[in-house]
C-alpha cells in the first residue's frame, strides 16, 4: 500500500545516546500528515527517548530529523523554538505546572506567544478545557485533580496553540479502561477536528490497535527498530518473534531485557 | 488549517469574520463568511440573545461555504450559538457542517453555565487573629511531639533498637560536617579578622593593642563562632533537608514510608538532627580556632604584638566555663535546625513551588531561631554569671 499523504517528520538513521550508552541506532521512519503514528516496544527499549528527540529535548548524535522537509538540528535556537510551535506534547504524567491553576496553565502559551486580549485568551481556555470535558474545574490546581483529569488538561494544553503535529507518552498510562478509551476517542476526535498529525507512544495494545495506522517498533536487546507499519498489520503480518510475542502478548523468555 | 502563533498577516477587511442569520420557512439559516483565526482576536462574540427571532424547537442549518479559513476560533463562535440555543431545544443541524467541525463541537458542553465562581474568602480581622493563633499553638504542639518522637528514636538508636539506617546517618553526617568545613572556615576566619580590625583601631588610640586577642577570644568563643556556624549551617544544611522531604512529599515518598510503617521520625528526621547534632559542635571549636586565628593574622600584621604574646593574651582571657556553655549553644542549635527544616519539609504541599517555599521557610526560620535562641541563651548565662 503506498501513501500518497505528506511526509511530515522524517528520520534517517538516527541514532540517540546518553553520551557512551547508545539507546537506539539506525532508526528511520516517516510520519504522514493526518496519521496516527506508533512508538512501540518493551520497556527500557528507548520508546519515550526517540520522542524526547522528535521533540526537541535530545539531540541525536547521527543521522538526521526532518520536520515538513526542513533539518531541525541544523537551525538555529530561535528557528527551533518556531518550529516548536507546531508541536503540542502530552507529557506521560501530565506535567502540569502545578503552581498555576488548570485555566492558567492553558492559558500560558496563548499569553506568552500571541497579542491576543485576555479576554479573547479566557474564551479560548475555556473551549480547550470544554474539549476535554474539563470546563467545570477551570479554576482547580493540578493537585486536587484525578490522573485522568490531569492528563486531559495535559492535553488541553497542548492543543492551546492549535499545534498540527501532536505527541503523546503514554496517553492511557496509569487510567483505567473506560477512561483510556475516552481519552483515544477524544485523541480520533482532535485529529480529525484540527486535522492534526499525531504520534503516540504506548504498550497499550487495545488503544494502539484501536487508534494507530502506522507506527515502528523499536527493540530493546538489539536496540535497532525491528518492524515497520500500523500495530494492526504488525499483528496479522509481521513474523518477527518479538513483535509477535508483544502483539499477541505471549510470554517469550527471549523478548525479555 | 493555520498555526495561531505566526505573526498575523495583514487582513483584508472584507477577509474579517462575518456572520448573518437569516429565516428560511421555520428553520434559521446562518451564513459565515471570512477568515475564522483564533489568532487573528477577532473572533465575534454571538449575542445572547441572538436566537431571540428563531422558534424553539427549529433547527439551525449552516452554510460555511463562503468561509476561505479556519481554526478554533470558529468552534468558539458555534459554541456561543450552541450555548445560547440550549434552553430553547434550538439544535443545530449536524449535517451542514464540515465532519471536523461537527466532531469538536460534539466535545462541547451544551450547558451555557461556564464554571463555578470561586468561593470569596474573607475572614474579618478578629477570626484572623484566632485563626493565627491556633494555627501556631497546634505548630509547636507538632514539633514539639515530633522532637519527643525523635528523641526516642534517638535513646532506641543508643540501645540499637532503631530503624534508622546507619548508612543515612554517616551521608547526612559527611554532608553537615567535612563538606562543610571550609565555607565554615571561611566565614569564622573573616569574623575573627573583622573584629580585630575593628577592635585595632580603637585599642591603639589607648596603646591598648594587646587587648585585641581578648576581644576576639571571648567574641569568638561566647557568640559569634557559635552563631555564625549556625546560620551558615540554617541556611546550608537546614534548607537542603526541607527540600529534600518536601520533594519526597511530593513523589508521595512519605506515603510510602508510612504505609510500610516506617516511622518517619526516625527514619528520616533522627538521621538529619542526629547529623548536625553531632557536627554543630565540632565546628564551633573549629570556628573559634579559625576565627582566632583570623584575629591573630591582622593583629599581628597592624599592631606591634608578639606571636607568643597574642596567644598568651587570648588564653587567659575566657574560662573553660563559657567554652562548654558555647558548647551546649551549638549543640541546641543543631537540634533546633534539624527539627524545624524537616518539620518544614514534612508540611509542604506537593508542587514545585512548595519546595521552594518550605527551602527558603526553612532557612528564615532557622535563622530567625538561631538569633532569638542565642538572646535566650544570653539572658540564661547572664542569671547564671558565666
Amino acid at each position: 500500500m503506498t501513501d500518497t499523504r505528506k511526509t511530515v517528520l522524517s528520520m534517517q538513521d538516527v541514532t540517540l545516546a546518553f553520551g557512551p550508552k547508545v539507546i537506539q541506532k539506525n532508526i528511520s521512519l516517516e510520519v504522514k500528515k493526518g496519521s496516527i503514528f506508533a512508538v512501540m516496544g518493551g520497556s527500557g527499549c528507548g520508546k519515550s527517548t526517540l520522542l524526547k528527540s522528535m521533540i526537541g529535548l535530545l539531540r541525536p548524535t547521527a543521522g538526521e530529523y526532518q520536520v515538513d522537509g526542513e533539518n531541525y538540528w541544523s537551525g538555529t535556537e530561535a528557528e527551533r523554538t518556531e518550529l516548536n510551535h507546531r508541536f503540542g506534547v502530552l507529557f506521560q504524567s501530565g506535567a502540569l505546572w502545578s503552581s498555576m491553576t488548570l485555566g492558567e496553565n492553558v492559558a500560558l502559551p496563548l499569553q506568552m506567544f500571541t497579542d491576543l486580549k485576555p479576554d479573547v485568551i479566557r474564551r479560548l481556555v475555556e473551549l480547550k478545557l470544554g474539549f476535554v470535558g474539563l470546563l467545570p474545574a477551570i479554576d482547580m490546581s493540578p493537585s486536587e485533580i484525578s490522573g485522568g483529569m490531569r492528563k486531559r488538561a495535559g492535553l488541553a494544553r497542548a492543543i492551546a496553540l492549535d499545534p498540527d503535529i501532536l505527541f503523546f507518552d503514554e496517553p492511557s498510562a496509569g487510567l483505567d479502561p473506560i477512561t483510556s478509551a475516552r481519552l483515544d476517542d477524544l485523541i480520533l476526535n482532535l485529529r480529525d477536528g484540527l486535522g492534526a498529525t499525531v504520534v503516540i507512544v504506548s504498550h497499550e495494545l487495545s488503544s494502539l490497535f484501536h487508534i494507530a495506522d502506522d507506527g515502528i517498533f523499536l527493540d530493546a536487546k538489539s536496540k535497532i527498530p525491528i518492524a515497520h507499519g500500523s500495530p494492526r498489520d504488525l499483528r496479522d503480518h509481521c513474523d518477527e518473534p518479538q513483535v509477535h510475542a508483544f502483539m499477541h502478548r505471549e510470554r517469550n523468555e527471549e523478548g525479555r531485557n | 488549517m493555520t498555526q495561531l502563533q505566526k505573526p498575523p498577516a495583514p487582513l483584508d477587511p472584507s477577509q474579517s469574520p462575518q456572520w448573518s442569520l437569516t429565516s428560511e420557512g421555520n428553520n434559521p439559516l446562518l451564513t459565515l463568511r471570512g477568515v475564522w483565526l483564533a489568532r487573528t482576536g477577532n473572533i465575534p462574540q454571538f449575542p445572547k440573545d441572538g436566537l431571540r427571532a428563531a422558534p424553539a424547537g427549529s433547527t439551525i442549518t449552516f452554510d460555511m461555504s463562503p468561509i476561505t479559513d479556519w481554526d478554533t476560533g470558529l468552534i468558539a463562535f458555534l459554541w456561543d450559538i450552541k450555548r445560547s440555543g440550549h434552553d430553547r431545544h434550538i439544535t443545530l443541524d449536524a449535517q451542514s457542517l464540515p465532519a471536523p467541525v461537527r466532531q469538536l463541537l460534539e466535545l462541547l458542553p451544551d450547558a451555557s453555565d461556564g464554571p463555578p465562581p470561586p468561593p470569596a474568602k474573607r475572614l474579618p480581622v478578629l477570626e484572623r487573629i484566632g485563626g493565627h493563633t491556633i494555627s501556631s499553638l497546634t505548630e509547636i504542639g507538632t514539633v514539639t511531639s515530633l522532637g519527643g518522637m525523635t528523641l526516642r528514636g534517638g535513646l532506641q538508636a543508643l540501645t540499637g533498637r532503631s530503624r534508622m539506617r546507619l548508612s543515612d546517618l554517616l551521608s547526612d553526617t559527611a554532608n553537615a560536617g567535612p563538606q562543610a568545613l571550609l565555607i565554615v572556615g571561611i566565614v569564622n576566619f573573616l569574623i575573627g579578622a573583622i573584629l580585630a580590625f575593628v577592635g585595632a583601631v580603637e585599642l591603639q588610640k589607648f596603646a591598648a593593642g594587646i587587648y585585641v586577642a581578648s576581644l576576639v577570644g571571648i567574641a569568638m568563643v561566647r557568640e559569634m563562632a557559635a552563631v555564625m556556624t549556625a546560620i551558615i549551617m540554617a541556611g546550608r544544611t537546614g534548607g537542603a533537608y526541607a527540600a529534600r522531604i518536601s520533594t519526597m512529599q511530593g513523589n508521595e515518598e512519605i506515603d510510602a514510608l508510612n504505609v510500610f510503617g516506617i516511622p518517619t521520625s526516625t527514619y528520616l528526621i533522627l538521621p538529619a538532627v542526629l547529623s548536625l547534632v553531632i557536627t554543630m559542635p565540632f565546628l564551633y571549636l573549629y570556628g573559634c580556632l579559625i576565627g582566632m586565628l583570623g584575629g591573630f593574622v591582622v593583629a599581628i600584621s597592624m599592631l606591634d604584638i608578639t606571636a607568643a604574646g597574642y596567644f598568651h593574651q587570648t588564653i587567659t582571657s575566657f574560662g573553660i566555663g563559657q567554652f562548654i556553655f558555647a558548647f551546649v549553644k551549638s549543640i541546641v542549635f543543631g537540634a533546633f535546625i534539624g527539627l524545624t527544616s524537616c518539620r518544614i519539609g514534612l508540611k509542604a504541599g506537593r508542587s514545585a513551588a512548595d519546595v521552594g517555599i518550605a527551602a527558603t521557610r526553612a532557612v528564615v526560620v532557622g535563622i530567625v531561631g538561631v538569633i532569638a535562641i542565642d538572646a535566650i541563651f544570653a539572658v540564661i548565662a547572664d542569671v547564671l554569671g558565666i
